[in-house]
C-alpha cells in the first residue's frame, strides 16, 4: 500500500468561524486504494473538514491537492466549486442525510449521473437519438448501482419513505454514481442496527476492492478498527494523532480525548 | 356535531375582526365636504362573514388532519383529476377534446369572446413560462413582467424605428428577453431564495421606471400606439379576422409551450431543476452546476415572457409602462400557485379560472385583485401543492433484464 | 449652502421615516427569517387610520393636540392589531413550510390589504389634515428646515431610544434577543416563542404606524398604494444596514434617505425611485450582509 500514489494531500488546513477554530492547521494524506478513518469526539471539526475538502466551505488557510490515479493529473482544490470537485472525482455523503426526499430512489441516483452526461435544452426538447441513448444508459447504470447498495427492490419508492439505514446506503449509491476515485463518508453507520452495520462494512470493502479509495468519519470504533488502513484523530480542530489502528488505539493523547468513551467498544 | 368550544372561538374571532376592521370598513370621511359616513352595516357583514369563515377553516383543518392520518395508513386516495392525468386512457381523449374545443372556439363564439379567450391563453403561456422558473426550479421570480415588457417593447420599438414585422420580431423579442435573463440572472442567481425574489422585484420595477421616464427611448408614460397586428402573407384582414388570427397564433403557441415544457420537465435538465429545488447543497455535491442550471431555467422562463410580450403588443396594438407593474407579476404568480407549482395542467386550469372568471362575472371583477391576494395566502396555508398537484411522471424502472417480481415487492 | 442643508435635512427626514418602517422588517427578519412583504401595507393602514380618526375628530371640533394624540394612539393600536392578525393568519401556519411559502403568503397579504383599503375607502388621493403646526421659533430657518421635519426627527429619535430601552431592559425585549439568536435554545430556557413573535409584529407595526402618521402629515396626502413603495424602500434600508440588525436598520435608512435626497437634488428627480431600486439590487448582489450585518456560513 505504501508504494501507491498519494491521491489526496491536505496541508495546514484551517477553518475559523468568527473566533471558533473549527479546524486548526491539519495535515492529512490518502494513498490510492486505502481506507482511511477520521475520528474524534463530537464537535472536533471532522464534518467541517469534509466541507472544506468538497468546496462547501471556503478554508481560512491551507492547501488541498487531489490527484486522479487514473491519469495522474493533480489539481489544487482551493477555491473550486463543489460541483467542479465532484467532477474531478471526489464525492461525499452527508452526516445529516441530504437526499432529494420527494424524488424516487432511482432518480436520486440518476442525479449522481448528471456530471457524467451532457444533454441539455436541445436534447430535452427534440429527444434525439443521442439523448435517448444517454437517458437509457443513465437508468441502466443507476439501477446497477442500486443493486450494488442493495436498494434495487425499492427503486420506485420515494427516498423519504426509506428506512434510515437504507437512506444512508442510497446516499452512498448516489455518490458512487458520480464515478469518484475518492469517496468521503460522513458517519455512514450512524443510526444503523448491528446487522445493517455488518452489511455496510461488506459494502465499503466491496467499493474499495473496485478501486475506490475511502475517507470515512465514524464513531463506531469496531467498524473503524476493522476497516481502516490508517486513522487520523482530531480534537478541538487539531490533529492529535495518526497511524495504524493499533498505533492509534495505544496513543495516550487519543485515550485522553476519548476519556469516558470506551475505545474498544 | 360542532363543539360549543369551537363556536365560542368563532364568536371571539368575529368580534376581533369587527374591531379590527372598524376604522377602515365602518368610517368613511369626506375631508372636503367634512361629512362622516358611518357604515355600520359593514361591521355586521364582517362579523358574520368572519364567523362563518372561521368555522369553515376549522372544518377544513379537521378534515385535512383526518386525511393525513388516513394517508399514514396507506389508503391515500388520489384525487380524481390526478388519476385522470396519470392514466393515458383518460388523458388522451381529454386532451383531444380540449384541443378540438380550442380550435373551434372562434366559430362557436363571438369575436368579443375570442378576444377574451386569447388573453386567457396568453396567460396560460406566461404561467407555463413562469412555472419553469418558480414551479420546477423553485426560483421565486417577482420581476417576471420585466421580460414580458421587453418582448412588448421590442416589437413596438423595432416596428416604430425599423419598420420590422411581427414575425421577424417574435423570435427577437424572445431572445432579447432571454438575453436579459442571462445578464440579470448571472449575478443574482447565487442569492438565497428570498433575496432573489426581492432583487427580481427591484429589477422589474427599474425596467418599468426606465420605460416611464426615458421619453426619448420609449415615449414615456403615454406609450406607443398604432402597432400593427400580425400580417398574413401581406393580406389585408378585417378586424374580426385579425382577432381570430391572433387567437390561432396564441393557440399554437400554447400547444408548443405545453409540448416543450413537458419534455423539459422529463429530462436530465428537468431532473436537475427538481433536485435543485429540494436541496441545493446536495445538488452541488452531486456535481450539478447550480448557477448554470438555474440560469437556464431563468432565461427559458424569460424567453417565453418575451415571446408573449410581442404577441401582447400585436394584440392590443398599444403598449405603455402601466401594463407592466408588479401586480402583473403577482397575477402570473397567482396562476402558478393556484394551479399547482410544477404542474402543467394545474397552471392551465389556474390561468383559465383567474383570467376568465373576473371577465364573465363582472360583479366580481372589482374584487379581482383582492381575490388574487387572498388566493396566494389561502393556497399557501391550506393547499400549498395547488388545486392540481404536480403529476410528474417519475422514472418507473420497468426492469429490462430483471424478472418483474424482483423489482415490485 | 442653504440648498445643501435643505437637502441634508430632507434626507434625514426621509431617512427617519424609512427607519420607523425598516425596524419592523429587520425585527421580524431577525426573529423568523421572513421578509414581511405586507409590512408596507401595515404602514399604509396606520396612515389611513390616523387620517380617518384625525378627520373625524376635526369635523367634530376637537382641539389640535387631542387630535394628534388620539390619532397617533389609534394608528398604533390598529396597525398593531393588523400586524398581529396577519402573522397569525398568514405566517404562523407556515412556520415549518419551505422558505418561499411564507414569502408568497406575505405577498398575497400585501396585495389583499391594498385592495381591501381601496375597496373599503377609495382609490383617490386624500388630503391629510395638517397635524403639525408651523412653530414660531422655527421662523428664521423655515425656508430651509420645516417644522414638520423637526418634529419627525425628534419623534423618531425619541422612539428609537424607547425601542432600545425596551429591547435592552424589559423581559420581552430580552426574550426577543434570545429568540433572534437561537430559537431552539430560547425554547429550552423557557421563552414562549409564539408570544415573542407576536410581540415583534405588534411593536414593528406600531412603529410603522407612527411613521405613517408622520409622513402623511408631512406630505399632506395619502392613498392605498403608498405602502408598496415605502415598504420596498424601507426594506432596502434594512438590507443596506444589514437585515436583522436594529442599529443597521437606522443607519441604512439614514444613508438611503440622504442618498435619495442628494441624488434627486443634484442629479435628477425623474429617477428618484430608480436610485432606491438600483441600490437595493446592487447591495443584494454585492454585499447581502449589509453594512452592519455579519456574513454567516450556513451549517451543513
Ligand atoms: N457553519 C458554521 N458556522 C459556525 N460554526 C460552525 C459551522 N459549522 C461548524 N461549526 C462549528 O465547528 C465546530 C466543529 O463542528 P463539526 O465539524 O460539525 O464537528 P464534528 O463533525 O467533528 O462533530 C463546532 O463547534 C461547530 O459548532
Ligand atoms: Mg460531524
Amino acid at each position: 500500500m505504501s508504494d501507491s500514489p498519494t491521491i489526496l494531500e491536505v496541508e495546514g488546513l484551517s477553518k475559523y468561524f468568527g473566533g471558533i477554530k473549527a479546524i486548526d492547521n491539519v495535515d492529512l494524506d490518502i494513498r490510492q486504494g486505502e481506507i482511511v478513518a477520521l475520528i474524534g469526539p463530537n464537535g472536533a471539526g471532522k464534518t467541517t473538514f469534509f466541507n472544506c475538502l468538497t468546496g462547501i466551505y471556503k478554508p481560512t488557510a491551507g492547501d488541498i491537492k487531489l490527484s486522479d490515479p487514473r491519469n495522474g493529473k493533480s489539481t489544487r482544490l482551493n477555491g473550486k466549486k463543489p460541483n467542479k470537485i465532484t467532477e474531478i472525482g471526489m464525492a461525499r455523503t452527508f452526516q445529516n442525510i441530504r437526499l432529494f426526499p420527494t424524488m424516487s430512489v432511482l432518480e436520486n441516483v440518476m442525479i449522481g449521473r448528471h456530471c457524467r452526461t451532457k444533454s441539455l435544452i436541445f436534447g430535452a426538447i427534440t429527444r434525439n437519438k443521442a439523448t435517448r441513448i444517454e437517458e437509457a444508459q443513465i437508468i441502466e447504470r443507476s439501477y446497477e448501482i442500486l443493486k450494488k447498495v442493495g436498494l434495487h427492490r425499492q427503486v420506485n419508492e420515494q427516498a423519504r419513505n426509506l428506512s434510515y439505514g437504507a437512506q444512508r446506503r442510497l446516499e452512498i449509491g448516489r455518490a458512487l454514481a458520480t464515478e469518484p476515485f475518492l469517496l468521503l463518508l460522513d458517519e455512514p453507520a450512524a443510526g444503523m442496527n448491528p446487522k445493517e452495520t455488518e452489511a455496510l462494512v461488506a459494502l465499503i470493502r466491496e467499493i474499495c476492492a473496485e478501486g475506490h479509495s475511502i475517507l470515512l468519519i465514524e464513531h463506531d470504533m469496531k467498524l473503524v478498527m476493522t476497516l481502516s488502513d490508517r486513522i487520523f484523530v482530531m480534537d478541538y480542530g487539531k490533529k492529535i494523532a495518526q497511524g495504524t489502528p493499533v498505533e492509534v488505539r495505544e496513543n495516550p493523547a487519543v485515550i485522553k480525548a476519548y476519556l469516558g468513551e470506551d475505545v474498544d467498544a | 356535531m360542532f363543539p360549543v368550544k369551537e363556536l365560542k372561538r368563532s364568536a371571539l374571532i368575529s368580534l376581533w375582526f369587527a374591531f379590527l376592521t372598524f376604522p377602515i370598513m365602518v368610517i368613511k370621511v369626506d375631508p372636503i365636504e367634512r361629512i362622516v359616513h358611518w357604515r355600520w352595516d359593514n361591521m355586521f357583514f364582517i362579523a358574520f362573514g368572519s364567523f362563518v369563515l372561521s368555522i369553515l377553516a376549522k372544518v377544513f383543518m379537521i378534515q385535512k388532519e383526518r386525511r393525513a392520518s388516513r394517508k399514514k395508513r396507506k389508503i391515500a386516495a388520489e384525487p380524481l383529476i390526478q388519476r385522470i392525468a396519470r392514466e393515458p386512457r383518460f388523458l388522451y381523449p381529454l386532451v383531444v377534446a380540449c384541443f378540438a374545443f380550442g380550435v373551434s372556439f372562434p366559430f362557436l363564439f363571438s369575436t368579443y369572446q375570442t378576444n377574451i379567450m386569447t388573453t386567457a391563453l396568453m396567460y396560460v403561456v406566461l404561467g407555463l413560462g413562469l412555472n419553469i422558473v418558480v414551479g420546477v426550479a423553485g426560483l421565486l421570480d417577482l420581476g417576471y413582467v420585466a421580460f414580458y415588457a421587453v418582448g412588448a417593447y421590442s416589437y413596438a420599438l423595432l416596428n416604430l424605428n425599423f419598420d420590422m414585422g411581427f414575425w421577424a420580431v417574435l423570435p427577437i423579442g424572445g431572445l432579447l428577453a432571454a438575453f436579459l435573463g442571462v445578464i440579470l440572472g448571472f449575478p443574482v442567481l447565487r442569492l438565497r431564495g428570498d433575496y432573489l425574489a426581492i432583487v427580481t422585484l427591484g429589477f422589474g420595477e427599474i425596467i418599468r421606471l426606465v420605460l416611464e421616464n426615458w421619453n426619448a427611448f420609449s415615449q414615456g408614460p403615454s406609450g406607443i400606439a398604432n402597432i400593427p397586428r400580425p400580417g398574413f402573407f401581406g393580406m389585408e384582414m378585417t378586424f374580426a379576422g385579425g382577432i381570430t388570427y391572433i387567437y390561432y397564433i396564441v393557440l399554437v403557441l400554447v400547444v408548443i409551450t405545453i409540448f416543450v415544457v413537458n419534455r423539459l420537465q422529463n429530462s436530465r435538465l428537468g431532473r436537475a431543476w427538481l433536485a435543485l429545488r429540494e436541496d441545493e447543497i446536495a445538488c452541488q455535491a452531486m456535481g450539478i452546476d447550480k448557477t448554470k442550471t438555474k440560469l437556464i431555467a431563468f432565461s427559458l422562463g424569460a424567453f417565453w415572457a418575451g415571446f408573449v410580450g410581442v404577441l401582447f403588443a400585436a394584440k392590443t396594438t398599444f403598449v405603455n409602462p402601466a401594463s407592466f407593474t408588479f401586480l402583473e407579476s403577482a397575477i402570473i404568480l397567482s396562476i402558478v400557485v393556484l394551479g399547482g407549482m410544477g404542474s402543467i395542467i394545474g397552471v392551465i386550469v389556474g390561468a383559465l379560472i383567474l383570467i376568465l372568471l373576473p371577465e364573465y362575472l363582472r360583479a366580481l371583477s372589482e374584487y379581482r385583485m383582492l381575490a388574487f391576494g387572498a388566493i396566494l395566502v389561502i393556497m399557501m396555508v391550506f393547499k400549498p401543492e395547488g388545486i392540481i398537484s404536480n403529476v410528474r411522471r417519475s422514472y418507473k424502472f420497468k426492469g429490462t433484464n430483471t424478472p418483474e417480481g424482483e423489482i415490485h415487492e | 449652502m442653504d440648498y445643501f442643508i435643505e437637502l441634508l435635512f430632507g434626507g434625514l427626514t426621509r431617512g427617519s421615516i424609512y427607519a420607523l418602517i425598516a425596524l419592523g422588517y429587520t425585527m421580524v427578519y431577525g426573529i423568523i427569517g421572513l421578509i414581511n412583504f405586507a409590512h408596507g401595507e401595515i404602514y399604509m393602514i396606520g396612515a389611513f387610520t390616523s387620517f380617518i380618526v384625525a378627520t373625524v375628530l376635526s369635523i367634530y371640533g376637537f382641539p389640535l393636540l387631542a387630535i394628534v394624540v388620539i390619532a397617533a394612539v389609534a394608528a398604533a393600536v390598529w396597525s398593531s392589531a393588523y400586524g398581529f392578525t396577519v402573522e397569525k393568519l398568514a405566517y404562523r401556519p407556515l412556520r415549518k413550510a419551505p422558505r418561499l411559502a411564507p414569502l408568497i403568503s406575505a405577498i398575497g397579504m400585501s396585495i389583499f390589504l391594498q385592495n381591501y383599503v381601496l375597496l373599503a375607502q377609495t382609490s383617490d388621493f386624500l388630503p391629510f389634515p395638517e397635524l403639525i403646526p408651523e412653530f414660531a421659533f422655527m421662523e428664521p430657518v423655515a425656508h430651509i428646515v420645516g417644522s414638520s421635519d423637526m418634529v419627525i426627527l425628534v419623534t423618531t429619535a425619541v422612539v428609537m431610544v424607547a425601542l432600545t430601552c425596551l429591547i435592552k431592559f424589559t423581559k420581552i425585549g430580552k426574550a426577543m434577543r434570545a429568540t433572534a439568536q437561537d430559537k431552539t435554545m430560547a425554547v429550552l430556557v423557557g421563552v414562549n416563542v409564539d408570544r415573542v413573535i407576536s410581540a415583534t409584529f405588534i411593536i414593528g407595526s406600531a412603529l410603522a404606524a407612527i411613521g405613517g402618521l408622520l409622513i402623511a402629515s408631512h406630505i399632506g396626502q395619502i392613498n392605498f398604494y403608498i405602502g408598496f413603495l415605502a415598504g420596498i424602500k424601507a426594506f432596502t434600508a434594512a438590507v443596506l444596514g444589514g437585515i436583522g440588525s436594529i442599529p443597521g436598520a437606522v443607519l441604512g435608512s439614514l444613508v438611503l434617505g440622504l442618498t435619495e435626497s442628494f441624488a434627486t437634488g443634484y442629479i435628477s428627480s425623474d429617477y428618484e425611485d430608480v436610485f432606491a431600486f438600483s441600490l437595493l439590487v446592487l447591495i443584494l448582489i454585492f454585499k447581502p450582509s449589509g453594512l452592519l450585518g455579519k456574513a454567516e456560513t450556513k451549517k451543513v
